[in-house]
């Protein structure tokens, strides 16, 4: 794949991956509103996902379409990153995850609806409402956590203690990042950062809570290094496909 | 769905603690029967309201619990197109049991009762869901027999006597039919497909298709509630009308698409215009209503763990609107 491919590559598998995570809370979530509300972000991941993973396919022109993609590939040539394969735990590390990832992937879009690609900014501006709605979500599960009962407090600091090691991967600009932005069609993802850590912060403030220490990047999912976690998300989302080789559905 | 009453008998006007006034009984009586839809400030009958909270909640459990079996395939569904679909799908259900008991709190009941009740075992669930799903096909299979059969029961209930519930039922009932399209449409596909396909299509009907037709009810003469629900307009139809109706409906679509309904009784009666077909295992329907289902303790147990686990999320919402609540008061 080329580094445009491989730039809408990264950003479905960032979509299909947190998508297929949330997909595992439904029925099991602490109040029906938040089955729906859970429900409602997992779709609109699956959806962005499936239109990038389509224009990456495209892109590389081989023949692939987003479910060959998505389930014909192993860890390896996975390249979400870390953050998004990271397990539900209990809610408050769920919603850790959410926020700490719909923040970036808001500015993000927001960026890429300047893209020169057409189809990658055609892409983004419709994703960017959702994901809009997705970080107002979360920013308001963080405060009502961080500002709850000493119990949500006290899980709602370690879903965050959980999840921030992952979080300098988000901003890394790699070869491929920087081919894309030279090329007038990806994102300057280090520029985002100074806004994320205002929106960040500022949540965090009104929830009364801690900013997390800073602490040894986790790093390697862009060129598929991940947690041991993504291998067993793979083998459960894949099944049907590895199982029936051939079959359509 | 799920509107079949699957508890004894009510208690009846004469055995309420309270004698209600006659007058007031005969003009509900007669709203009633006039097709007028009684609202929540009306007077109505104890009898009428308990009937209702219980086959609304019972309504309402039914699209919760719904959620467990298909849920069950969501992070392993074949393509992007059909996990969206599914999601989707499972998403309208948490919704249209939002609706019910929403239209149920109407009557003075809580959700939390509701819930509690279910949860304790005391309310009822559709069978349905107390049957696992085991390969993609039964993702079919449900939204075809099951949210099938769900329309049989709900469409007639849009012009149910109680306002909130029939309004409800009218939202529900346009997805409900979107639902059994969807299911369709997978069974077609794998029909069509590759013999493993064909094999566990099939399969899931065969499994699918008993436990479907008990999702009617007992039969008419063993259905103690019937008469007086629908003298109440809170049925319309009569557990068997609405079985045969269903049989008559399914059993073409199965046969287009070339796959074999499990009964070796079924067969074209050309004077009533109608399917005759085998004896559902009654046995067996009210073991499951009794909590005998296969996966009954698997669903009961999902749902409480849900509850539990979800017990301190729900008190920080809580605590932190009241925290919020107190700092507006103190700011003005
Ligand atoms: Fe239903
Ligand atoms: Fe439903
Ligand atoms: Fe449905």
């Amino acid at each position: 794949m080329d580094a445009l491919a491989t730039y809408a590559l990264r950003l479905g598998d960032d979509s299909l991956i947190l998508g297929q995570r949330l997909g595992e809370w439904c029925g099991h979530a602490p109040a029906l509103e938040v089955d729906l509300s859970l429900a409602n972000v997992a779709l609109d991941q699956i959806g962005q996902a499936t239109h990038f993973l389509n224009l990456a396919g495209a892109l590389e022109g081989e023949g692939r379409d987003g479910d060959k993609l998505a389930f014909h590939r192993d860890v390896m040539d996975f390249t979400n990153c870390v953050l998004v394969e990271q397990p539900n735990g209990d809610f408050a590390q769920t919603i850790a995850r959410l926020f700490l990832f719909a923040h970036y992937q808001e500015l993000l879009f927001t960026a890429l609806t300047a893209s020169k690609d057409t189809q990658l900014a055609a892409i983004a501006a419709k994703a960017v409402k959702e994901t809009a709605y997705h970080a107002t979500l979360a920013s308001d599960w963080v405060v009502r956590l961080g500002d709850g009962t000493e119990e949500s407090r006290a899980r709602m600091i370690a879903g965050l203690d959980w999840m921030w090691r992952f979080v300098d991967e988000l901003f890394v600009t790699d070869e491929v990042d920087a081919a894309a932005l030279k090329a007038g069609v990806g994102v300057d993802k280090a520029a985002l950062r100074a806004a994320w850590d205002q929106r960040v912060d500022a949540v965090l403030a009104e929830a009364t809570l801690p900013r997390p220490a800073a602490r040894r990047p986790v790093l390697g999912g862009r060129s598929g290094r991940h947690s041991e976690h993504l291998g067993h998300l793979l083998s459960e989302m894949q099944f049907l496909q590895r199982a029936y080789p051939g079959a359509t559905w | 769905m799920y509107t079949t009453d699957l508890s004894g008998k009510v208690k009846g006007k004469a055995e309420t603690a309270v004698a209600e006034d006659p007058a007031l009984v005969a003009a509900f009586e007669a709203r009633v029967a006039n097709d007028e839809f009684i609202e929540p400030k009306d007077w109505m009958p104890e009898a009428y309201r308990k009937t209702l909270v219980r086959q609304m909640s019972q309504h309402a459990h039914s699209e919760i619990v719904g959620m467990l079996p298909e849920g069950n395939w969501i992070t392993r569904a074949p393509n992007l197109r059909r996990k969206a679909i599914l999601l989707a799908k499972v998403q309208d259900e948490a919704g249209h049991g939002l609706y019910l008991y929403s239209a149920a709190e109407t009557l003075g009941t809580s959700r939390d009762e509701m819930t509690e009740a279910l949860l304790s075992g005391k309310a009822k669930y559709s069978t349905i869901f107390n049957y696992p799903t085991l390969t993609w096909a039964d993702i079919g299979a449900i939204g075809w027999l099951v949210d099938g059969a769900a329309i049989m029961n709900q469409v007639p209930l849009q012009r149910t006597s109680y306002g909130p519930y029939a309004r409800a039922m009218v939202r529900i009932c346009k997805e409900e039919s979107f639902h059994q399209r969807q299911g369709y449409e997978i069974m077609m596909h794998l029909a069509a497909g590759t013999e493993a396909q064909r094999r566990m299509a099939q399969d899931a009907l065969n499994r699918w298709w008993w436990p479907s037709l008990m999702m009617f009810g007992p039969p008419d003469d063993k259905s103690p509630n019937t008469e007086q629900s629908m003298r109440w307009r809170i049925k319309r139809d009569t557990n068997d009308e609405l079985r045969q109706k269903f049989v008559d409906i399914t059993v073409p679509q199965a046969e287009a698409i070339g796959l074999t309904v499990p009964d070796p009784a079924l067969k074209w009666n050309e004077e009533r215009g109608a399917y005759d077909f085998g004896e559902v295992d009654w046995e067996e329907f009210y073991a499951v209503v009794k909590g005998e289902g296969p996966v009954a303790k698997e669903r009961m147990q999902a749902r409480m763990k849900a509850w539990e686990n979800g017990a301190w999320v729900r008190d920080a919402a809580r605590v932190h609107a009241e925290k919020r609540a107190a700092a507006k008061l103190a700011a003005e």
